[in-house]
């Protein structure tokens, strides 16, 4: 059996050079994103992200893994907008979110969503591009074609008339994608798309951010997916509300960060997903040499 | 009494025209904002909002000795947009609950309302106007009134319609839009109480609720797409109208009982076929 450094190494390739070309022009300027010492959480409650600074340059995929409640929506919603933050500095291509209209693609979790909401796909779709059409106006048939544009490229033009309770859990999840397209941004935070989902959707949503990358939107992504955050992603950050671990999938996600962030709990040792199992002995030095 | 003398023989007198066509009108346009406060899930801040403009109509109604009349839309207006601001400024706090501020502000706004009523020497007739509705009162200045606001009410809705949806299905999109959120969710609660304000003299205030809702209910049951649901509960609003004025006519049943019990009975019809439809078709 391949070893798990190996196949990381190999899927990644196709991630790391559509990165390589995003970021090769990129050169002197401001990355996709950066994150400087922000701290953030409703009041009350315990301070849900403390401290958090890094960095993501143009076209990279990172993926966020934490346990629950480790500060990974507050810092999506933070990153768009939704939430304040409480000190720190959040700046997106250089610009400052808090004095710029910087527009940031938002994949929100499935339950916060009213599926019974009247609107169909084209509708959900059309909603992103609500800035391009501008105030006191309806859509125009170029608005239109980009919406059918879009929903051809994630092959969901067939549901383009479907209301969005009739879709299954994959379907959803790419329309949301394909609404986060038609705002039309450079920057993507998508919170938590793999959850709730069969593997066929998985792999869908999968290729649905392969395209993302092509069109060399940069990606940041949580996840309770250790196998696809290691997989899929140029890079994995832990959190729990500090940021533990920052860097490739081999370089972060070693057993003693894995047990920092989730403790005694850690939810992917489970039997049977030996790759996972391989990949938290790779701490210990035996990975990538391979066998099983 | 053939047909058309059953539905041209009302329409005789000046004053029932105007209220046919406020009916119409009322029936309409509550229909229209009654969309966005069911997909919202505010009905009861509908309901609240209705029962809580009575403190301004009782006190135009003290300060003109008594009289019913058009100053009642000022008044209203201003307890209206006072008491949804006072809402909206009360659920900033994190601990006090929306419904739970809806709840305090509706019974002290509707209790302070019936003790202003209550000091004029004939409060029970004209209580009951204001709570059931009364088509006759209605003056060519009030029916433009109506008919202004209900103007200004569309407009608007038309004019950020995108807008509306959006914040009304995903918060986190329009902030990421960078909309400005606070502002068009107060506005929308502004123009709720314009359309209860409006429609104070027709329907009254206990039952406007069923205006904003029934129709926009029905209307999600047979389409799936929000500006169809708006197109298909406007008819709906205006049907219930026309057919809640003759029954008021002829029954002489208040005119706002009339069309609520009128847009009940519609969604009742559609529901129950639907219903049944469904039925056939799974047992098939």
């Amino acid at each position: 059996m391949m070893s798990f450094g190996a196949a990381v190494r190999e899927v990644r390739g196709v991630a790391a050079s559509a990165t390589r070309k995003a970021s090769s022009n990129g050169a002197g300027y401001p990355p996709a994103l950066q994150v400087e010492r922000v701290s953030a959480g409703y009041r009350g409650n315990r301070q849900a992200l403390d401290d958090v600074s890094f960095i993501v340059e143009k076209g990279e995929r990172v993926a966020v893994i934490g346990p629950n409640g480790a500060g990974k929506s507050t810092l999506f919603k933070a990153i768009v907008g939704v939430m304040p933050i409480g000190s720190g500095r959040i700046t997106i291509n250089g610009e400052d979110t808090h004095r710029s209209h910087t527009n940031v693609g938002y994949v929100p979790q499935q339950n916060a969503i009213d599926w019974s909401f009247p609107a169909s796909v084209f509708d959900v779709v059309m909603m992103g591009r609500s800035r391009h059409i501008g105030w006191f106006r309806w859509p125009r048939k170029g608005d239109r074609a980009i919406v059918r544009n879009i929903l051809a490229q994630l092959s969901l033009d067939h549901l383009a008339n479907r209301q969005i309770s009739e879709l299954s859990g994959g379907e959803r999840q790419r329309v949301f994608i394909a609404r986060a397209m038609a705002q039309d941004t450079r920057l993507m935070v998508l919170d938590e798309p793999f959850t709730g989902v069969d593997q066929t959707a998985e792999q869908e949503i999968v290729d649905s951010l392969d395209i993302l990358t092509n069109h060399g939107i940069t990606l940041l992504l949580s996840t309770h997916h250790m196998e696809n955050a290691a997989l899929h992603f140029d890079k994995v950050l832990i959190l729990r509300q500090r940021l533990l671990a920052y860097g490739p999938p081999d370089e972060a996600l070693t057993t003693a960060n894995l047990r920092q962030a989730f403790g005694s709990a850690l939810p992917v040792m489970t039997p049977g997903e030996d790759l996972l199992m391989f990949s938290l002995d790779h701490d210990g030095g035996e990975a990538g040499n391979g066998s099983d | 009494m053939d047909p058309i003398s059953f539905l041209a023989e009302p329409l005789n007198y000046a004053f029932i025209q105007r209220g046919i066509l406020a009916l119409v009108l009322v029936g309409g346009i509550s229909a229209v904002v009654g969309c966005f406060v069911v997909v919202r899930g505010m009905s009861f801040f509908g309901d609240a909002l209705a029962h809580s403009i009575l403190p301004g109509v009782a006190i135009s109604y003290t300060l003109s000795g008594g009289y019913v009349a058009t100053n009642l839309f000022l008044g209203g207006l201003g307890a209206g947009v006072v008491s949804a601001l006072v809402i909206a400024w009360l659920t900033r706090k994190i601990e006090v609950k929306e419904d739970s501020a809806i709840a305090i502000v509706y019974v002290t706004f509707f209790a302070l309302g019936i003790a202003i009523v209550s000091t004029q020497d004939s409060y029970a007739v004209d209580l009951s106007h204001i709570l059931f509705g009364s088509i006759n009162g209605i003056s060519q200045t009030d029916l433009l009134i109506v008919a202004g606001m209900g103007g200004v009410v569309l407009l608007i809705i038309a004019l950020l319609y995108k807008e509306f949806q959006i914040i009304n299905f995903d918060l986190g999109l329009a902030h990421s839009l960078r909309l400005p959120v606070e502002f068009l969710r107060v506005l929308l609660l502004v123009l709720v109480a314009l359309t209860i304000v409006a429609s104070l003299q027709a329907v009254g205030i206990a039952l406007m609720l069923a205006l904003l809702t029934t129709p926009a209910v029905t209307a999600r049951l047979l389409v799936k797409r929000l500006h169809h649901m708006i197109f298909i509960a406007s008819l709906l609003g205006i049907v219930s109208g026309v057919v809640g004025f003759y029954a008021s006519y002829y029954l002489d049943i208040p005119s706002g009982a009339c069309i609520v019990l009128t847009t009940s009975l519609i969604f009742g019809l559609v529901f129950l076929l639907q219903s049944s439809w469904n039925l056939l078709r799974e047992s098939r």
